[in-house]
C-alpha cells in the first residue's frame, strides 16, 4: 500500500503547522487542565508524604540519604513517565477514533509529522508544568541537595518523549481501548513499582534486572537522582541519555508510521 | 454470602425478581467477552495487586524489616500483604460501578434500552452490583491463593479473608454507584481519583496509623478502606476479637445506605 | 487560462489490496463548475474524493490538482482545498469560533486574520449566534454547516463535499443547499458526491455516474436525462399481480417498460397517453403516477437497480 505521500522529498514537518497542533492541543488544555492538578501535581505530593514520611520513617537512609529524599527524584521521573503514557493513550486514540482531529487536520497543509511532533511537544509542556511544581514542593520538604537539580525538568522531558512517541504509535494502531489496560498492567506500573523509584533495582534479583534498563523509566530516575543528590549515576551519563533518545527516535518513527498507517484508510 | 443476603434483604423489600438481576449480570458478561484482548484484561486485573506486594511489601520491606501492629511483630511484606488485598477489593469495586457504570447511565444509554424492559431501576443496581462483586471476586481469591501459598497468611485466615473481601467489595460497590449517580461530569471522576488514592495510601496500608498524628489518625479511622484494610488484616495475620465485628458493621451500614441513595437517585435518573 | 482544468485525472485507479475501488476514470473539472459523483455507496466515489483531496495516493493513473501533483505537493495541494468530510470530524473540545480558528492556524493564518475569517463565516452559514458554544449541543445541519464553513476558512479555490446533506432533514437540506448555491454564484469550484438525485440536480452543472468504481455516464443533469431516459415516467402500482407479471402484458406501451418489485415504471414521450395505454392493455392498476423523468431513472437505467440501499 503506497504510504501518504508528504515525505517524498519533502521536509517531514513545518515548524508553523507544528505549533499549530501545539497550539490547538493548548486550547483543549485550557478547558480542562483542572483535572491534571491531581494527576500531575497532587497524586506526587501524596505519595511522598505516604512513602517519604510515612513508610520512610521506618526504612531510614538509602545510599547515604534519607528515604523522602531517595524518592523525589524517582517520583519526578515517574510522573513525567505516567503523564506521557498516559496523555499518550485515550486522548490520542480518541482524537483518531471519536473526535476524528486528525482526520480534520489530514485535510489541511498539516503533516502527519506535524501531527506527531505537535502533541509531543504538548506532553513536554504538560510534563514541564508538572515538574516544576513537584520541584518546588520537593525543595520545600528540603529533598533537593545538589547545584544539578534544576537539570531534572530536562530529563523528564526526554523521559516523557520517551515514553510518549512509542505510545502514540500504539494508540494510533490499536482498534480497541481495552489495550490501554494492559500496556497499564504491563508497562506502566511495573516500570513504577520495579524501576527505581521506590528502592535500588539493585534489590532485584539479577535476572529481572535486565527488564529495569529497558525502562525509560529506570534511565530518568537514575539521571534525576543524580541531579538532585550529587552522586554519579550506575551508567555513564551518556549511556542513560542514548537510551532515552533511542526511545524517543524510535518512537517518534513508529508513530509517524502509525499515523500514517491510520489516516490512509 | 453476604452480597446474596443483602440482595435477597433488599430484594424482599422492593420486589426484584432475581432472574432479572442475573439478566443484567449476563449482559456484562456478553460485554465483557466481545472485547478483543478479554482474556489479558481479565487475567491482567490480577497482576496490581501482585506487583505491589512485591515491590513495596518485599523490595521496600527488605529495607523496612519488621513492622509492630497491633501488637504483633510481622515483616513488612506480611504488614502489607492483606491491605493490598482489601485494596484490590476496594479498586475491583470502584473500577466497575463508577467508570463503567457512568458510562453506562449517562452516554451509553445501555440502561434506557434495559428499561424498556420489565427489568427495573433497583434491579440494574443489584445487577452490576453483582457484577462487580464477580470481577472483584476471582482478583481477590486468587490473590489470597497466593498469600496462602507464600506463607503470607494462614489457611484459615485466608478462608476466612475471602468473604470478608467480598462485604469491602459490595461496600465501595454500592458506595462508588451512589457516587456515579450524584457525579456531574467527567470532571468529577478526577476529584474521585483523587479521593481514592488518598485512601489507598493512608488508610493505615503502608504504615500504621499509630504513625499518623493524633487529628490524622482519627480522620482516617472514619474512613472506610481502613476499617476493609483492619477487617481483612485482623482475619489474615491477626489480631481477631470483637473489634472486626466493629469492622464488618461499619461496613454492612455504608453498603445499605449507598445501595438505598443508588437505588433511588438511579430511579430518578432514568424514570424521569 | 479557463481552459487549464482544477482537477485533471487520466486512467486513475485505486486499488486496496485485491478489491479496486476507482477502476480507470478520466476526469476533469474547470474552474466554476460544480460537479458532482453520483452513485449507490461503494461504487467508488469518496475514494476518487480522497484522492482529489490528497489524503489517499492513486495506485495508478495521472492525477493533477491546480496544476500539481499530489504525490509531491500534498500539503500544497491542501493548503488551497476545502474538505467538508462524509462524517462530521468537528472538535468536540472547542467552541464553534475556535473550530474555525484552530482550523484557520493549520493554514497558517495569523490569529487576528483567523478571527476575522470566522466571524465572517459564522454569519454565512447563519452560527453567529452560537459562536461561544459548544458544538455537541448543535443539530446535525448546523454541524454541516459548522463543516462547511470550516471548509472555507482558507478561501479555496475548490471545495470538496462528501455527501453534504447524507442524513439532514429536509429543512436543514434546503437551508445547506441554498448556501451552497450562494457559494457557487461567487464562482466556488465544488466537487460533491451524493447518491440523492434531487442534490445532484439542484447543484450540479455537470455530474458524472459512477458504478463499480467506473464512470458509466456523464454530462448535465439535464442532457443526462435525455439521453438515458424519456422526458416523463408513469409509476403504476398493483394489488395482487406481481409487477413482473404486469410488465409482460405491458410490453410495447411507452419506450420502455421496467419492472421494480413494488410496482412499475412505463417511460414514455407522454406519460398521460402511456397510463391511459396501460389501463387498456393490463389489470387495474392500485395508484398511478405521471412524473417529469429524474437522475434516478438515469440511473436505473444505467445500472439496473434503484438507490434505494
Amino acid at each position: 500500500m503506497a504510504a501518504v505521500g508528504d515525505a517524498r522529498g519533502a521536509r517531514p514537518v513545518s515548524p508553523a503547522s507544528t505549533l499549530a497542533v501545539l497550539e490547538r492541543a493548548l486550547t483543549v488544555y485550557r478547558r480542562v487542565w483542572r483535572g491534571s492538578v491531581f494527576s500531575g501535581f497532587l497524586f506526587p505530593v501524596m505519595f511522598l508524604v505516604a512513602f517519604g514520611i510515612g513508610v520512610g520513617g521506618r526504612v531510614g537512609q538509602v545510599g547515604g540519604v534519607d528515604y523522602l529524599a531517595w524518592i523525589v527524584p524517582g517520583v519526578l521521573a515517574a510522573t513525567a513517565f505516567q503523564t506521557a503514557v498516559g496523555e499518550c493513550a485515550f486522548p490520542v486514540f480518541g482524537d483518531f477514533r471519536w473526535t476524528r482531529a486528525y482526520h480534520a487536520m489530514r485535510a489541511t497543509p498539516v503533516r502527519v509529522g506535524d501531527m506527531v511532533a505537535g502533541w509531543l511537544l504538548y506532553i513536554v509542556v504538560r510534563v514541564e508544568i508538572a515538574t516544576a511544581a513537584f520541584l518546588l514542593v520537593s525543595a520545600l520538604f528540603g529533598a533537593l541537595r545538589s547545584p544539578w537539580a534544576p537539570l531534572t525538568p530536562l530529563v523528564c522531558a526526554l523521559v516523557a518523549l520517551a515514553a510518549a512517541a512509542p505510545m502514540m504509535g500504539v494508540a494510533a494502531r490499536v482498534e480497541h481501548d481495552g489495550w490501554f489496560a494492559l500496556v497499564f498492567r504491563f508497562v506502566v506500573i511495573p516500570s513504577t513499582l520495579f524501576g527505581g523509584v521506590f528502592f535500588p533495582v539493585e534489590r532485584l534479583p539479577a535476572v529481572v534486572r535486565p527488564l529495569a534498563w529497558l525502562s525509560p523509566l529506570w534511565h530518568g530516575a537514575e539521571l534525576n537522582r543524580a541531579a538532585t543528590l550529587g552522586g554519579v549515576p550506575p551508567w555513564p551519563v551518556a549511556a542513560h541519555l542514548g537510551v532515552l533518545v533511542a526511545f524517543a527516535a524510535a518512537g517518534a518513527v513508529l508513530a509517524w508510521r502509525c499515523f500514517s498507517r491510520r489516516l490512509e484508510d | 454470602m453476604t452480597m446474596m443476603a443483602a440482595a435477597r434483604v433488599a430484594g424482599r423489600a422492593a420486589g426484584v425478581s432475581p432472574g432479572r438481576v442475573g439478566a443484567v449480570i449476563a449482559r456484562n458478561v456478553g460485554a465483557l467477552r466481545s472485547g478483543p484482548a478479554y482474556w489479558w484484561v481479565l487475567l491482567s486485573g490480577f497482576f496490581e495487586p501482585v506487583l505491589y506486594l512485591l515491590s513495596i511489601g518485599v523490595g521496600v520491606g527488605a529495607m523496612v524489616g519488621t513492622i509492630e501492629a497491633g501488637g504483633r511483630v510481622m515483616s513488612y511484606a506480611a504488614f502489607v500483604a492483606p491491605a493490598m488485598l482489601a485494596v484490590a477489593a476496594m479498586s475491583g469495586a470502584l473500577a466497575e460501578t463508577t467508570f463503567n457504570f457512568f458510562f453506562k447511565v449517562k452516554y451509553g444509554r445501555t440502561f434506557e434500552a434495559v428499561l424498556a424492559t420489565p427489568v427495573r431501576p433497583v434491579e440494574i443496581a443489584l445487577g452490576e452490583l453483582g457484577w462487580a462483586m464477580i470481577r472483584g471476586s476471582v482478583y481477590t481469591g486468587a490473590f489470597i491463593v497466593l498469600l496462602v501459598a507464600t506463607g503470607l497468611s494462614s489457611v484459615a485466615g485466608g478462608l476466612l479473608a475471602f468473604p470478608a473481601t467480598m462485604l469491602v467489595g459490595v461496600a465501595f460497590g454500592a458506595l462508588g454507584m451512589a457516587a456515579s449517580t450524584l457525579m456531574r461530569g467527567w470532571q468529577d471522576f478526577d476529584l474521585m481519583a483523587a479521593g481514592q488514592f488518598a485512601l489507598f495510601l493512608f488508610s493505615g496500608t503502608f504504615s500504621p496509623v499509630g504513625d499518623y498524628p493524633a487529628a490524622v489518625r482519627a480522620l482516617v479511622e472514619a474512613l472506610p478502606l481502613y476499617h476493609a484494610v483492619e477487617l481483612v488484616r485482623g482475619l489474615t495475620v491477626g489480631p481477631g476479637g470483637w473489634a472486626l465485628a466493629g469492622h464488618a458493621g461499619y461496613l454492612v451500614v455504608l453498603a445499605a445506605g449507598c445501595l438505598a441513595v443508588a437505588a433511588r437517585r438511579l430511579e430518578r435518573l432514568l424514570c424521569r | 487560462m479557463a481552459e487549464q482544468p482544477l482537477i485533471f485525472a487520466r486512467g486513475l485507479v485505486k486499488r486496496f489490496g485485491d478489491f479496486t475501488a476507482v477502476d480507470g476514470i478520466d476526469l476533469s473539472v474547470a474552474p466554476g463548475e460544480a460537479f458532482g459523483f453520483l452513485g449507490p455507496n461503494g461504487a467508488g466515489k469518496s475514494s476518487t474524493m480522497r484522492m482529489i483531496g490528497c489524503v489517499s495516493l492513486p495506485t495508478a493513473g495521472e492525477l493533477r490538482i491546480l496544476g500539481m501533483d499530489p504525490a509531491r505537493q500534498g500539503p500544497a495541494i491542501r493548503a488551497r482545498l476545502g474538505v467538508c468530510p462524509q462524517l462530521d470530524n468537528l472538535d468536540p473540545d472547542l467552541t464553534v469560533e475556535e473550530n474555525l480558528i484552530t482550523y484557520a492556524r493549520y493554514f497558517g493564518m495569523p490569529r487576528g486574520l483567523a478571527r476575522r475569517r470566522a466571524a465572517e463565516l459564522l454569519e454565512f452559514v447563519r452560527l453567529a449566534d452560537r459562536a461561544g458554544g459548544k458544538v455537541e449541543p448543535l443539530s446535525g445541519g448546523m454541524k454541516r454547516r459548522l463543516t462547511i464553513a470550516r471548509a472555507l476558512v482558507n478561501e479555496p479555490d475548490i471545495v470538496l463535499l462528501d455527501e453534504p446533506t447524507t442524513g439532514l432533514d429536509p429543512q436543514a437540506r434546503h437551508l445547506l443547499w441554498e448556501r451552497l448555491f450562494q457559494l457557487k454564484r461567487r464562482g466556488v469550484t465544488l466537487v460533491l458526491t451524493t447518491h440523492y438525485m434531487d442534490e445532484a440536480e439542484q447543484l450540479c452543472d455537470r455530474l458524472v455516474v459512477m458504478d463499480g468504481g467506473r464512470i458509466v455516464a456523464q454530462g448535465s443533469p439535464r442532457a443526462l436525462i435525455a439521453e438515458h431516459s424519456t422526458p416523463e415516467v408513469v409509476e403504476l402500482r398493483y394489488g395482487q399481480e406481481s409487477p413482473a407479471e404486469v410488465a409482460v402484458k405491458l410490453a410495447g406501451v411507452g419506450r420502455r417498460v421496467d419492472a421494480l418489485p413494488d410496482r412499475v415504471l412505463v417511460y414514455a414521450e407522454d406519460g398521460d397517453a402511456a397510463a391511459a395505454q396501460a389501463h387498456e392493455r393490463g389489470p387495474a392498476p392500485a395508484s398511478v403516477l405521471v412524473r417529469r423523468s429524474t437522475l434516478e431513472d438515469v440511473f436505473l437505467h444505467l445500472t439496473g437497480r434503484t438507490l434505494v440501499d
